[in-house]
């Protein structure tokens, strides 16, 4: 029973880092239809710039201090300010120009920012080569225990910062005008135009809010997991970012509430497969589930077959 | 000074050339027609009109200020709205969010309001449907949403694309007796059409447009009693 619920919290937790993640490809598919594979080295810039931030402000002595309480949403507020640029840069620069290619041209650009971004990461001036340790800016403590399961303050805090995040996305994307110009941009750019919205606007914002809550998971992510910072150009960034699409093609590609739900649904998956059948086998659960999902419902769970009405 | 004036326009698609000098002028207050067969560009000259397309060459004046290169965002801002071929209502969407996205540059709530009173006012069967994604509706009610969207920008200037496309009969006169409404409002209209009995029966003027050019401009009852065009649109003998 303990087992279960803490494969259950675990497993909760790091899904909803991944929704985040998988929030930020599903918005861009959305509206512009083509996979950003540069996703993947914004979180670990978000990461980065965590790691920086902490560094400059003598946040990650090791056997120093222990950080101030404030350090922890400094560091987030800094990296996510950090990647929305980020993200706005990339769209106005790489992106943009090739609104009128072919979608093929867009993704291999993207691929490009990806390899670009990993690599200006690892020069001294930036992160540089050095695989670092994340400081624990989060009190590394139990806060309370029920039933024998530890409830970590970093897991609680991952689970609350990503479901505040995902609340204001839900708020945003269905309830407010903005929303509503994005949905309509997702739909159908020409005919959003003829309503007024300035869509290249809208886009830019859609890759700022994605980048944002890339920031913020990669951030998460290194709380929870402070050896993973490692190097820019480590493949757990890469596999991290895979998974996370993945994520966002089980929910339906495009699909909000879909990239919410696959996240989650891949973070129990993984859990549940390490606590109960090997733990060396974890991402192998992952990617059977995306096979088991694109033969059973190829669109994704949330996702709808596209018929058009003529 | 007409409200609309259109001098000399020529448009290409790659190596197409899909209009070839076009000049038509739109006054005030009117129903203006384009009718004319497939691919005669049509609806070209509507997108080039409302800034989705641009021309490679000549002018488009709206109430006498150039427009043509300028994006569509900001020409619904100066008072065009364009109710696109195939209807283009966000399917994924309510219909309620379709009309609120009809009045998406405007702040004046209350106006707003009114006019979304007075849309549903005309197009009665929306109201019962508000909470429908707009998907779900009917061919008929699409038109009448893209329509009643288009209206919620406050237009002094609509164009309507093939409103009668794939409806039958009956919807087709419900449609054309609500465009007489709207410009008997006050809101002048450039019609597209391939209906062309229906348009000229409508419309005060009438272009008729051959494989990019304007080869008739007349009065519409002129042009509706025209052998040349009872013979080549009204199906007549």
């Amino acid at each position: 029973m303990t087992k279960l619920l803490q494969t259950l919290f675990d497993g909760v937790a790091v899904g909803s880092l991944y929704a985040l993640i998988a929030l930020g490809y599903t918005m861009v598919y959305g509206i512009l239809q083509f996979s950003n594979f540069a996703h993947s080295d914004i979180f670990m810039t978000g990461a980065w710039i965590a790691y920086v931030v902490s560094a400059a402000a003598g946040w990650a002595v090791i056997g120093g201090d222990t950080p101030p309480l404030y350090s922890g949403l400094v560091a987030l507020l800094a990296s996510m300010a950090f990647c929305g640029l980020l993200g706005f840069g990339i769209e106005r620069l790489a992106y943009r120009p090739l609104r009128k290619a072919p979608r093929l041209n867009v993704l291999i650009t993207a691929i490009g920012i990806s390899l670009f971004l990993e690599n200006i990461g690892q020069r001294k001036e930036l992160f540089g080569t050095q695989p670092q340790k994340m400081p624990q800016l989060l009190p590394d403590t139990t806060l309370f225990t029920v039933a024998d399961v530890n409830f970590r303050i970093v897991d609680l805090t991952v689970i609350a910062v990503a479901l505040v995040l995902m609340g204001v996305l839900q708020w945003l994307v269905f309830r407010t005008r903005l929303g509503r110009a994005m949905r309509a941009v997702s739909y159908n750019i020409p005919v959003a135009s003829l309503m007024g919205i300035n869509v290249d606007r809208v886009i830019s914002i859609t890759f700022v809010i994605g980048s944002t809550l890339a920031a913020a998971a990669g951030f998460l992510y290194v709380m929870k997991y402070p050896g993973a910072l490692k190097q820019p150009a480590d493949s757990t960034w890469i596999l991290l970012g895979l998974k996370c699409f993945v994520a966002a093609v089980i929910g339906g590609i495009g699909n909000v509430r879909g990239a919410m739900l696959g996240g989650v649904l891949i973070g129990l998956m993984e859990m549940f497969g390490a606590a109960y059948l090997s733990p060396h086998m974890r991402d192998i659960y992952v990617f059977s589930l995306l096979i088991i999902v694109l033969l059973v419902r190829p669109a994704g769970l949330l996702g709808k077959a596209t018929v058009e009405k003529v | 000074m007409a409200m609309l004036e259109i001098r000399n326009l020529d448009v290409h698609y790659g190596a197409i050339h899909a209009l070839k000098g076009v000049s038509l002028s739109v006054e005030a207050g009117q129903i203006v027609t384009l009718i004319g067969g497939n691919g005669a560009g049509k609806t070209t000259t509507l997108r080039a009109i409302s800034g989705l397309l641009r021309p490679t060459s000549g002018e488009i004046l709206f109430e006498g200020q150039p427009i043509h290169g300028r994006p569509p965002h900001e020409l619904v801002r100066l008072g065009l709205a364009h109710s696109p071929e195939g209807r283009g209502v966000f399917a994924n969407l309510t219909v309620d969010e379709n009309l609120d996205l009809g009045a998406y540059t405007r702040s004046d709530k209350a106006g707003i309001a009114a006019d979304r009173d007075r849309a549903l006012r005309l197009f009665p069967r929306l109201r019962e449907r508000l909470q429908q994604a707009a998907g779900t509706l009917s061919g008929g009610e699409q038109q009448m949403l893209a329509m009643a969207r288009a209206l919620l920008a406050r237009p002094r200037l609509l164009l309507l694309d093939e409103p009668s496309l794939g409806l039958a009969p009956q919807v087709v006169r419900t449609i054309f007796d609500i465009i007489r409404e709207i410009n008997a409002a006050g809101t002048t209209i450039l019609l597209v059409e391939q209906n062309a009995h229906m348009a000229l029966r409508v419309a005060h003027h009438g272009y008729v447009l051959e494989v990019g050019r304007i080869v008739m401009s007349e009065r519409a009852s002129v042009l509706a009693a025209s052998d040349d065009v009872r013979k080549a649109y009204l199906g007549g003998h």
